[in-house]
Order: C-alpha cells, then structure tokens, then sequence
C-alpha cells in the first residue's frame, strides 16, 4: 500500500435541480440510455444540471491532517459524500486506502423507539464495527457519552444533546484508518467538545489521516497543515493553511459597483492603507478601515458605521461618524464618500468581520448595509483567551502557605 | 453475485442488527406483541376455510378436514412472501436517511426486511405444527422436502424484495402497484384452492413461481407425497434467475441512490 491514503484525480460530480423525470415521455428514453449505458456524455450539462464539482485533484498522505474550507454551496459535502462512498463521482476517480469513518450525521442510524444501549449496537454496526468490537468498547462508549444512567430510556425520550452526545461517542470509537470530520465541534456542552477535542487528537496521534471540514477557521488552523480552498466546486488553492485561509477571507472582498437601479451603495471597506489586502494583525497593532460609498442621487444627513463582529457574528464593537463628533454627511449625485477609522486592536486571537453601514443621521434608519464587508484575523498572544485584549499582567502570585488552624484538623484526620 | 456475497459476508452484524431492530420495532409498543405473527396468517386461513365451506356447498362434496389443513399450509408460507414483499419493497425508502448519509452495503434493508418476515413466519409455523397435531395429519419421510421448499421460497422473495426496493426507490409508483398485484395475486395462486381443481387451466395457474412451491407444501405435510418435481425444478429456476437478475438491477442503480430517493 502506498503512502497516499485518499486521492481524487479529475474528480467532477454533476447534479439535478429538479425531479428526476417530469413525466413518462422523459421517463422511458431515459431509461433506455441508463440501461445500455450510453447516457448523454458526462461532461455536457442539461438545462437542469449544474456541476457541484470541477475538475477536483488533490491527495492526502497517510497520518496527514487536511482541511477543507469554503463558504456555503462550495461542495465541501459533496466531497465528503464521495470520499465515503454514498455516491460515485460523474467523471475522475476516487481513491481510498484504509478503514474510513465519517463523523458526520452521526445519530443517523438511531432509533427513537430503541434504548440507548440497544441503538449503541445498531448504531455501531452501521458505522462498521462487528458486534464483538462494540461489546469490547461498550464501557468507553458509556463513559464518554456520560449517560450511564439513562441506557435503558428510549432514546425518543433523550434531550437533543444527550442525542448528538450518544452518537458522537459511538463514532469516535470506530478507530478508523481514514476520519472524516465536518463541523463536529459544535455537539454538546464545552466539557463535551473538549472531550471530543481530545479523542481527536488522540486519533490522529494513532497515525489516522484526518479530513476535516469546517467554517471554525481557527478549528483548522489548529489542526491541520495542509488545506484545500473550494469555491463553487471548483478548488481555488491547496497548500498551507495559514495562505488558504487568506486566500478564502480576502477573496470576495473586492470592491462593488453602483449597479443599475440602486441609490447608493457601500462600494469598497478596506483594511490598512487604501486597497491594501492584509488581513493578518497582531493585537495592540493601529488599524485603518476606510469605506467609500457612491451615490447615484443626493443624500443627505448620514452616518457612517462600522462594527466588528467575532467569528459567530456576536458583535465586538461599533462605532459611527456621528458619535466620533462628524455631525450629518451628505452626498450629492454621483459623488464618493471615503470615511477612514483608525482603531487600536485591542482583541484576543481569532477571526473578525467588519460590517458596514450608512445610516440617517436622526432616525438611525439603514440606506445600505455591507455585512462581512472585510475580515481579518488577529494573531495569537497566549497569554489569554476571549474577544477583548485587557493586556493581562501578573502582579502577585504567592506559593502557599499553611494555615494553622486548618493544618491542624488536616493532620488530625489523616491519623 | 459473488461480491455481493461478500459485502454482506464481511457486514454481517450489520444485517444482523438491522433485522433485529426490524423485529424489535415492529412489536413494540403494541400489546398483542409477537401475537400479531400467528394472526395475520390465522386470518388468511380462516378465509381460506369460509372459501371451501363455500365450494363444498356448491360442489355438494363435504368438507373434509384435509381440505382445511391444506389451505392452512398454503396460508403461512403465503402470508411471510405477502408481507415480505410489502415489507421489503418500502425499506430502502423508509431508511432513505442511512441510505443517503452512511457509507453501508444498501441490500442489507430488503434482506433484513425478508429475514424479519421470516421470524414471523416460524412463529406462525410453530403454532401451525400444534394445530396439524391435533387435526391428526401425521408425519412422514415426505416431510424432508420441506426445507428445499422453504429455501426456494425464501430466495425467491429475497430476490423479489430486492429488485422492488431498488425500484420503489426511483418511483413510488412502484408501492401502489405492488399493493394492487398481492391484493388480487391471492385470486391466481392457489393458496384457498388447489391448482388440480382447475383440470387444464393447472399449468398456467402454475407458471405462477409460487404456485408449485404451495402445492408442494400441501404434498408434502397433508397428502405425504412428492411434490411435483418439474415444477418445483421451475420455481427453483426462476427463484435463482430473480435473485440474480434483481442483485444485477440492484449493484447497477445503487450508485444513484443516494441522489435519487
């Protein structure tokens, strides 16, 4: 066996938008070809057809880490979908060496009448492992799941995360050769994911090759080394992850145009200097965000506003041309506004997006909005974690001393 | 054919638990629980039983209690091909979301679907080897053919479920229609009557695969004869042919399953 333990060469996978067949007319040529094999050739597209795949070629060496990123539709599923084998990709080859275990929809095998002892058997051997593997790892699959007391309680009767519990725990203990892993991290409660966290790094510490999916940036920045940037099934970049994610946060942030029928519009939010495309900062460092808007008729009294927002959009800071002293901004018809902040990041490591608005200057009504208009990320300090920078220092950190009083009771009981 | 073999060979606590959770869910919650394998074929032979009081009225000929044992035999087997084909037809739709979003070998479903009607079908069996006991039908060296039977059946609704399922899974069509067919197949197999009775009409009567396998239950357990060689010979030939032809159809629409269902 080679070193490679996946590889998809020239891979393209084609889909229908619709049903599969309207009527009976379409239905029996259909068939026909299906069934001599002929078909239309692969590579043209009915009207109805799109490709969720292009011209897809990368491989992943044994006991690699590699990520997939990419926004909503890129075909980050499909790939997974044809790496573990539920459907065969339209054209190119897949290939896949070893024992492959998706956690993805991992409760999908249980049954909401069965107990959750009897669904941790179902369960398993859907996933792959022979009932004598599971009798084995039955007590691990317990003890991480928490739900020692529940076994014997259907699990209709399970709350949804003691649901998503069971099943993660019943996955992680497949003890694939292959893992595949889409957004995994989200399950349960945070001594959960960091259980999950570590039985992950356990696996990948057995020589596992591990694909992981997800829009958690920092989740695979972490992780993996190697990444593969996709957008609408075609692959942007393949190479270290610190260059494919900026590759997916400056792609799409170029500037927009006035379009026909719009009155105005946020046309370009930059970062730095003007039309600079840095996206990485370190904390405490002074950031520019200049915006500009074009109108095609007058407005007057506006405001400009800029927030930022962490990476599960919960908004971090805001600030607006009104409330630093600028009072009403007014645009005439075909002119350009350029407004520039300057702000110290003061934030914790982590991925940030700048929203952009232009607002009435009484009514704080939105004209226009640009949401994600930039994104950026902050380098690492490792002195904290959070969304605020609060430039921890230590002031005092004594070693401990004994107590009398306490000391005494201590040496009384351990006599 | 051989790989399939061995898909499910190397998978088989999988079908195992998949037949078991069939088995486990279809009586829970129901408080006649396993009651409802002997009833349904108990029902079907009591039809079967007002059937032939009905032709004995006709016929002037009285009712003998062969004649009951007979459509008795019959009613088992033909209620376990009834309800597997049922069963089977609906399970690669019904599991549609491991079907979709777990990589598993997909013939486990109707052949779970099979192994489970098959539990029904020796309970009833069970209750049905009481009930010959005391109608006195005896026992006899004929009795050996029974297990050749069941096996041709068996692989014949495998076979069938298979194909169906697969099918059903492209269009739902495909359940109405199988409704409709073992609703009225009842009329055109000889499970209330007996193919005999029909003089030259048998043979067409008898191109039905399920036809002679019937008939030779009923040799075999009420009248302790052979059953009809030739026949039995065809049934096994087009039990083998379905079978083959179904996992044929089956590996070849299997990959569009997942975007299909």
């Amino acid at each position: 066996m080679s070193d490679i333990s996946l590889r998809l060469d020239g891979v393209y996978k084609k889909f229908r938008k619709g049903e599969l067949y309207d009527s009976l007319r379409d239905l029996v040529p259909a068939l026909g070809k299906r069934f001599l094999r002929r078909g239309p050739a692969a590579d043209t597209l009915s009207a109805r057809e799109f490709w969720a795949l292009q011209d897809v070629t990368f491989d992943v060496r044994r006991g690699e880490a590699f990520g997939v990123i990419g926004s909503n539709g890129a075909g980050k599923s499909t790939i997974l979908k044809l790496l573990s084998g539920i459907m065969p990709p339209t054209r190119g080859t897949v290939q896949v060496h070893g024992r492959l275990s998706a956690l993805i929809e991992v409760s999908a095998g249980f049954h909401p009448d069965l107990t959750g002892r009897e669904n941790i058997y179902l369960n398993g051997t859907i996933l792959g492992m022979t009932r004598a593997e599971i009798r084995r790892r039955f007590d691990a699959i317990v003890a991480f799941s928490g739900l020692e007391d529940f076994l014997d309680t259907p699990v209709k009767r399970y709350s949804s995360g003691m649901f998503a519990r069971l099943g993660f725990s019943v996955a992680v203990h497949v003890e694939p050769e292959i893992l595949i892993v889409d957004e995994v991290l989200s399950v349960g409660d945070y001594l959960f994911q960091q259980k999950c966290l570590e039985r992950m790094n356990e696996i990948m510490a057995s020589d596992a090759t591990v694909i992981f999916v997800s829009h958690n940036l920092r989740a695979v920045a972490g992780l993996c080394a190697r990444s593969l940037l996709l957008d609408h099934g075609r692959i942007v970049q393949i190479g270290a992850t610190n260059e494919v994610i900026k590759a997916y946060l400056t792609r799409g942030h170029h500037a927009r145009t006035l379009e026909p029928g719009t009155d105005i519009r946020i046309t370009q939010v930059s970062l730095g200097p003007a039309g600079s495309s840095r996206v990485k900062f370190e904390a405490e460092e002074q950031l520019d965000i200049t915006v500009e808007a074009a109108a095609r008729i007058p407005h007057e009294d506006m405001s400009v506003v800029i927030q930022i927002v962490d990476d599960n959009q919960y908004p971090v800071f805001d600030t607006c041309t009104q409330r630093l002293g600028a009072g009403p901004l007014s645009i005439g018809a075909g002119e350009t506004l350029t407004c520039t902040f300057r702000l110290q990041l003061r934030l914790a490591e982590g991925t940030y997006h700048v929203n952009a608005y232009l607002h009435r200057y009484v009514t704080n009504r939105a004209y226009e909005r640009w949401l994600s208009a930039a994104t950026f990320f902050v380098a690492g300090t490792p002195t904290m974690r959070g969304v605020a920078h609060l430039a921890p220092s230590l002031v005092r950190c004594d070693k401990p001393t004994p107590v009398a009083a306490l000391a005494a009771v201590a040496s009384a009981n351990s006599i | 054919m051989s790989r399939a073999i061995q898909t499910l060979l190397a998978r088989r606590d999988l079908l195992y638990m998949i037949t078991w959770r069939e088995i486990r869910i279809k009586y829970k919650q129901s408080v006649m629980g396993m009651l409802w394998a002997v009833l349904m074929p108990a029902v079907i032979v009591s039809a079967g039983v007002v059937v032939r009081i009905g032709f004995s009225m006709v016929s002037g000929r009285s009712l003998a209690v062969a004649d009951v044992a007979s459509v008795a035999v019959r009613a088992v087997p033909w209620a376990f091909f009834v309800s597997s084909i049922r069963f089977a037809t609906m399970s690669l739709v019904a599991n549609s979301t491991l079907v979709t979003k777990v990589s598993l070998p997909r013939e486990v479903f109707p052949i779970a679907a099979m192994l489970s009607q098959l539990m029904d079908f020796a309970v009833a069996s069970l209750v049905l080897v009481v009930v010959l006991a005391v109608m006195q039908v005896g026992l006899s060296w004929e009795l050996l053919w029974l297990p050749w039977l069941i096996l041709i059946l068996v692989v014949l609704t495998t076979g069938l479920g298979i194909l169906l399922s697969a099918v059903s899974l492209f269009f739902r069509d495909v359940k109405y229609l199988v409704e409709v067919i073992i609703t009225f197949a009842i009329f055109f197999t000889p499970v209330f009557y007996e193919a005999r009775m029909f003089d030259r009409w048998a043979t067409i009567l008898m191109l039905n695969p399920v036809a002679p396998l019937l008939e030779g239950f009923a040799d075999v357990v009420v009248r302790h004869t052979q059953p009809s060689l030739p026949w039995v010979g065809y049934s096994a030939v087009c039990a083998l042919a379905v079978l083959a032809g179904a996992v044929a159809v089956f590996r070849r629409l299997e990959p569009y399953f997942a975007e299909s269902v």
